[in-house]
């Protein structure tokens, strides 16, 4: 298996402030991390410089093989981030964010409809305007946009929070079909018992630091950097 | 393999992708626009109100109206042009939506100019609006097809591109919505003049030079088209 992720005193900076300040990191393609850690640890700073958004100020960083010193655009078309906004446009339908999103990243908007459907969502909740949806509607239609582009890393932020069984159930299931697929995860969680279950490995954050990290629960085993 | 690495074959590549993109998110834009209907029902009266304003500023002197109107109309395009640039920048959403939008891979150039052009084609329906609005105010008559519509089409690509480009300067800023008429408003300046010395000719006067203040309106959407293209991806990535 492929390298997807690799940090050595990766540090990335917010105005002078630094919101990594010298991350080691592994992960392989096909596994899943999980990245706990209390408010301001550094988890979605985290989630954020992996998805070429945030610079790297010095150190090493590869995300799929891209140097992210060098090649962030390259890595950001291959990555997939769900943050606490799914980052979608209200007066669009979910169809037509999907579709918008696919062909935006020179993909077949064919995928969008079949997407919608893996997580549930069919009928007059596609053509809906977003802005009309509940949270937790729109936070399925974020998922689909995920499962419909099929990104080499999935970068989930708290992809529990706020979220029925049902919807907590479906983000477990995806998140093991992308792994099993092929595709590295990296979830950010404040749930440890909904979020370990489907972690190879769980690392914990603090200050803007990994300070631990240890296998998970995942069926499959764990590969601890 | 030399033939499809050839700097040519490269160039080319990127401006079909960069117009793909345009044409997405200009597409996109309108879509949007359609649906709130904030020009229709915000940016369109507010232009209508002002040039309302401006007519009973001026009273009923119908010479003073007729010389007055090009530079009015104008003004009330102007003004407008700023409430469409906000929303231009607005429709791009949180700050969650802009990034989600960089992480698709779009050429930033293709953005730059599909957001320019969805704003253009909201300017030009707001002109003709406004255009009917003044000859029915201001008592003008249109006399040459020829100059009105360049002193209508150039003008809008101009602002719009500028438009655009400020508001993306702009759009970091937690001030942006007072930041950008100050950045705007005064690199503007040409196209008032022009756009109004040209629809001058356009409405009869008799105004020496009227083909050259279209060359400015011209000279200005370009610049600002070429500007824009060069920087927007730097400004979105700062």
């Amino acid at each position: 298996m492929g390298s997807a992720i690799r940090l050595r005193s990766a540090v990335a900076l917010q105005g002078r402030f630094p919101v990594l300040s010298g991350v080691d990191l592994d992960l392989d393609q096909g596994r899943v991390m999980v990245v706990l850690g209390a408010n301001g640890a550094g988890k979605t700073s985290l989630l954020r410089f992996l998805a070429g958004l945030v610079p790297i100020a010095s150190g090493r960083g590869e995300v799929l093989g891209a140097d992210l010193a060098t090649s962030a655009s390259d890595v950001r078309r291959r990555v997939g981030l769900l943050g606490h906004d799914a980052g979608l446009h209200d007066e669009l339908t979910p169809l037509e964010n999907l579709a918008f999103a696919l062909r935006a990243s020179r993909l077949d908007p064919g995928r969008a409809l079949p997407a919608l459907d893996r997580v549930g969502l069919s009928g007059r909740s596609v053509t809906t305007t977003v802005g009309q949806l509940s949270a937790g509607q729109r936070r399925r239609v974020g998922i689909a946009l995920l499962v419909a582009r099929r990104p080499q890393l999935w970068l989930l932020d708290e992809p529990h929070a706020s979220l029925d069984e049902v919807t907590r159930s479906l983000v477990a299931e995806v998140v093991e079909e992308a792994a099993s697929g092929g595709a590295a995860v990296v979830a950010s969680s404040h749930e440890p018992d909904l979020a370990v279950p489907m972690a190879d490995v769980v690392a914990t954050m603090g200050g803007g630091a990994v300070l631990a990290v240890v296998p998970g629960g995942r069926v499959g085993g764990g590969h601890v950097a | 393999m030399g033939e499809q690495c050839s700097p040519w074959f490269q160039v080319v590549e990127w401006v079909v992708v960069m117009w793909r993109d345009a044409l997405l998110i200009a597409r996109r834009d309108l879509t949007i626009e359609l649906r709130s209907k904030v020009g229709i029902w915000q940016i369109l009266p507010f232009g209508l109100m002002a040039l309302f304003l401006f007519a009973f500023a001026l009273g009923p002197q119908t010479e003073l109206l007729r010389t007055a109107a090009p530079g009015l109309f104008w003004l009330a395009v102007l003004f407008s042009s700023i409430l469409a640039a906000q929303r231009s920048l607005n429709i791009e959403g949180s700050a969650a939506t802009r990034e989600a939008n960089r992480l698709l891979g779009l050429d930033p150039a293709g953005v730059f100019l599909g957001k320019a052009a969805a704003m253009a084609v909201e300017l030009l329906v707001l002109e003709v609006v406004l255009l009917v609005g003044v000859m029915l105010l201001f008592h003008v008559t249109i006399a040459s097809w020829l100059f009105v519509v360049p002193a209508l089409v150039l003008p809008g690509l101009g602002l719009s591109a500028a438009g655009v480009l400020y508001g993306s300067l702009a759009g970091g800023a937690s001030t942006r919505s007072t930041l950008l008429p100050i950045l705007v408003l005064p690199v503007e300046a040409p196209v008032l003049i022009a756009a109004s010395k040209s629809l001058s000719r356009g409405f009869g006067a008799v105004t020496p030079d009227a083909g050259r203040w279209l060359v400015v309106l011209a000279i200005f959407a370009v610049v600002y088209s070429v500007l824009g293209v060069a920087l927007y991806g730097p400004l979105e990535e700062s």
